[in-house]
């Protein structure tokens, strides 16, 4: 393995770690005493039993709601099934707290979990529908047809044969989405449903980084961890894969019928007017309402402009970062790469509002020339969206046979060019998909933002933060408007990405 | 050939848009850690950002300084002042209320606002340590909804509101430093077990939400009866559409009592600041005529505190409030948030 990449890789594994860290140092710095009154407190129960119960109840809907939709448009003869299979991937487009604004304007009184629930489900059942539809895809019908030929009907055909196959796409899903919904800050706030991320929020408010938040997120990034066991309990380390050459079949799709198409069709839709019919509803009233007024250009062209620039810098950043690590994880197997890719995993569980607080701690105290500095921002970013890149750029390089570059070394390439002229052609699109997928995050991420920008920075979603908390809902609109048109794209190439990724 | 070509165009493309990527948003960012600018100064704003953006713009016309913001909530900047310490990059800081400037100041971080900025504010709103100085003040009001509540069901008194007759029937914003001010100067007039046995009331019967304006806008709704919030919402919104304030009357609770309690905004300059003068200009602009004429004439409707300007028509004179007498310097914000997440509210 060659020295410098691996040293590169040990060092971004362990810078990712930094927080992780820091609330280890900060509870023990804390004292017991302490630690434990801020800890074993009626209101600790309270976020505890809200974020518990958003998990418990917000994933298995995701799940039966995202898997039911994969079904529908890879495996039924739908009516528009090509056109369903990409707006049921727009959600992701929509920022979950604009979601959540929109949502509140058009019910006002939504609040608590009941409101936490759908806003969440709305928000990221595509990410479970996108794999699971990659997944279907890609099933051998084979199976399928051999329990149906002993005599398995087609209900027993599914929850025996095809849901099992489905379980890495439903685990990583689901634990995508538990993350998220640890992670959120905005979209809870409106409907005044407390989390954890909420209090620490409200705590970091009240006392900047005070040990209270500190405490507070301890239990964030417990809960975070718990769930990444579960995920790698749930996985198990059983393989669907087909073994063989060749190409699976298409299955041959389910009809429908006049019975259940149009069930099945007012499902779909009501799922994308709540999802995305509403927020663009609602942004549309809003700018309307608004008028020419709102658009007020400076500002809005300002903070078009440093989000593009977070954006593009982040999404470079954090794929170079990643190589190294994808690198060595490809070519290098053992334990080594074992280890960096499960310190990779525990940083990506990490919220954002954990990494700001580390990061401010930090910057403050040890490094502070680099405080309120756009370095620390992208720093902040590339870990928190490095596992977007690290994924991507893994699917890529394996895609590139080492045969092939050392093809190209025989015929007298060096072995540095060989691996840019062969390996890194051959790894580009999916590098540039991750990059796609680190910039959406970028756009929708607001608590590290906040608490980690220089002085004077105005991104889409702070501007959006700032009108909509003063509620002038009618100023923040445009702000809305421009991160959902700024993030289609991006949803488009994760939504097309994730059907070859499924192919590895 | 045509292979290389296109790599190492696309290698540099990318080079050149990163590198201008963080040159502009370093440009667009401005000071960062150490302020750039000579002609610039920093201001870390809890204040509403409308209101300091007009100060800031017009105290630019007037001298040609720029100003930059960082905005955030009292205790927020005010704690974050503290862990700064020297190496702040603030040369003056704002707030809503006055417990964060008292712990700044108690933290010695501030330099001693000029006599002359001083003169323009009379002494009961400002510290009499001449630290920081009084910009602004709001008044403590009952903000409820007249569908829901006759005037006779009003409670007579803040401390009557961790009774269990109002039960989910009240709001407030308690992660707010609007709230903690008034829960301070509370905590000043009646003693810390009674703040301790209010605050258990409140955490049983308020209905919590984020932000004085969401508050009003419940109220307004019907959603809740009432709620604790600073006057200026309401006359801010009935300016405006009304629409998150038509169905809504104030209560001031007025006779001295804790709810009628007048929060002094407070400014100060930083003893760390390079700026030192720039940043005095700063202040003396913000407490001057045509700084309090702002309060007196724009949309911010909060109280004007100097230079003798009135306050606006609309709202009840600062005279007629009776406030309770509190000192602003003794406004103490670290007990409170104490107490407060000691009561479970935060």
């Amino acid at each position: 393995m060659p020295f410098p990449l691996a040293a590169v890789a040990v060092i971004v594994v362990a810078a990712a770690l930094l927080p992780l860290g820091y609330v280890i140092a900060a509870s023990i710095d804390t004292g017991w005493d302490t630690a434990s009154a801020l800890l074993f407190r009626p209101r600790v129960r309270e976020l505890l039993q809200n974020t518990v119960m958003l998990v418990v109840v917000t994933v298995p809907i995701c799940v039966v709601v995202g898997v039911a939709a994969a079904w529908l448009v890879e495996r039924t003869r739908l009516f528009g099934a090509k056109a369903w299979a990409v707006l049921l991937a727009a959600p992701l487009a929509v920022p979950a707290f604009v979601n959540s604004y929109s949502w509140v304007t058009a019910v006002p009184s939504l609040g608590g979990l009941f409101g936490g629930v759908l806003i969440a489900t709305l928000s990221y059942f595509p990410l479970v529908y996108i794999p699971a539809a990659a997944t279907l895809r890609r099933l051998d019908p084979a199976v399928e047809e051999s329990a149906r030929a002993l005599g398995a009907g087609p209900v027993v055909v599914f929850c025996r044969v095809v849901v099992p196959q489905l379980r890495l796409a439903i685990a990583g899903g689901a634990l995508l989405v538990s993350l998220h919904l640890l992670a959120e800050y905005g979209a809870f706030v409106f409907i005044r449903f407390d989390t954890f991320t909420t209090a620490i929020f409200e705590q970091y408010q009240s006392t900047f980084n005070g040990s209270a938040a500190t405490m507070l997120a301890g239990v964030l990034v417990l809960l975070c961890l718990t769930l990444l066991v579960i995920e790698s309990v749930v996985r198990g380390s059983a393989r669907y894969a087909r073994i063989g050459s060749g190409a699976a079949r298409r299955a041959v799709p389910a009809e429908l019928g006049w019975r259940y198409s149009p069930i099945a069709l007012l499902f779909l839709g009501m799922l994308i007017a709540a999802s995305v019919g509403v927020p663009l509803v609602s942004v549309a009233r809003w700018l309307v309402i608004g008028g020419s007024a709102v658009w007020k250009l400076d500002a809005v062209s300002a903070a078009l402009g440093q989000t593009l620039g977070f954006g593009i810098a982040g999404a470079v950043v954090t794929c170079v970062l990643a190589f190294p690590i994808a690198w060595i994880s490809i070519r290098h197997r053992g334990r080594l790469s074992r280890v960096l890719e499960g310190g990779t995993y525990i940083s990506s569980s990490l919220p954002g509002i954990v990494v700001a607080l580390a990061f401010v701690t930090v910057t403050i105290r040890y490094l502070h020339p680099l405080y309120q500095t756009v370095t620390v921002v992208i720093a902040a970013y590339a870990l928190l969206f490095l596992p977007r890149a690290l994924v991507n750029l893994r699917a890529g390089l394996a895609q590139a046979p080492v045969g092939l570059e050392e093809t190209a070394q025989s015929l007298g390439v060096s072995p540095w060019a060989a691996f840019v002229r062969v390996t890194l052609r051959l790894a580009a699109p999916a590098t540039a998909a991750g990059g796609a997928l680190v910039f959406l995050g970028i756009v929708n991420e607001l608590t590290a933002t906040l608490l980690l920008a220089p002085t004077g920075t105005r991104t889409l979603s702070m501007q959006f933060w700032s009108l909509s908390s003063e509620i002038d809902y009618a100023g923040a609109a445009p702000y809305a408007l421009i991160m959902i048109v700024m993030s289609l794209p991006m949803t488009y190439v994760l939504f097309t990405q994730s059907k070859k990724v499924a192919g590895l | 050939m045509r292979m290389r070509f296109g790599l190492m165009s696309g290698v540099a493309l990318a080079t050149a848009a990163a590198l201008t990527v963080s040159g502009c948003s370093n440009s667009g960012s401005g000071s960062g850690a150490d302020s750039g600018a000579a002609n610039t100064i920093t201001v870390y704003n809890a204040q509403h950002e409308s209101l300091t953006t007009e100060w800031a713009d017009a105290f630019t016309a007037e001298t040609g300084i720029e100003v930059e913001l960082r905005n955030g909530s009292d205790t927020e900047l005010g704690n974050q002042l503290v862990a700064e310490g020297a190496q702040s990059p603030a040369d003056v800081f704002l707030t809503e209320n006055s417990p964060a400037m008292t712990l700044v100041e108690n933290a010695g971080l501030f330099a001693d606002v000029n006599q002359d900025v001083l003169a323009q504010v009379p002494t009961q709103y400002r510290p009499s340590s001449g630290k920081w100085t009084g910009i602004a003040a709001r008044s403590t009001v009952f903000a409820y909804n007249k569908d829901q509540l006759t005037e006779d069901q009003l409670p007579k008194s803040l401390l009557d509101l961790q009774d269990p007759a109002w039960k989910d029937r009240w709001a407030a914003s308690p992660s707010g430093a609007d709230f903690q001010a008034i829960v301070s100067a509370l905590l000043e007039l009646k003693g810390e077990d009674a703040t301790r046995q209010w605050l258990a009331g409140m955490k049983d019967n308020v209905r919590t939400y984020k932000g004085n304006g969401t508050v009003m806008k419940a109220v307004n709704a019907g959603e809740i009866p009432g709620g604790v919030i600073y006057h200026y919402y309401w006359f801010g919104d009935q300016a405006k559409t009304g629409e998150n304030s038509n169905n809504v009357a104030l209560h001031y609770f007025k006779n001295e009592d804790p709810g009628a309690f007048v929060s002094v905004s407070g400014g100060g300059v930083l003893k760390s600041s390079t700026k030192q003068d720039a940043a005095q200009q700063f202040l003396r602009f913000v407490t001057g005529k045509k700084g309090q004429e702002v309060l007196q004439t724009g949309t911010s409707f909060e109280y004007p505190v100097g230079s003798g300007v009135p306050a606006n028509p609309k709202l009840v004179p600062l005279a007629d409030l009776q406030a309770p007498p509190v000192d602003p310097a003794k406004l103490n914000s670290p007990q409170v948030t104490e107490l407060m997440t000691e009561a479970g509210l935060l």
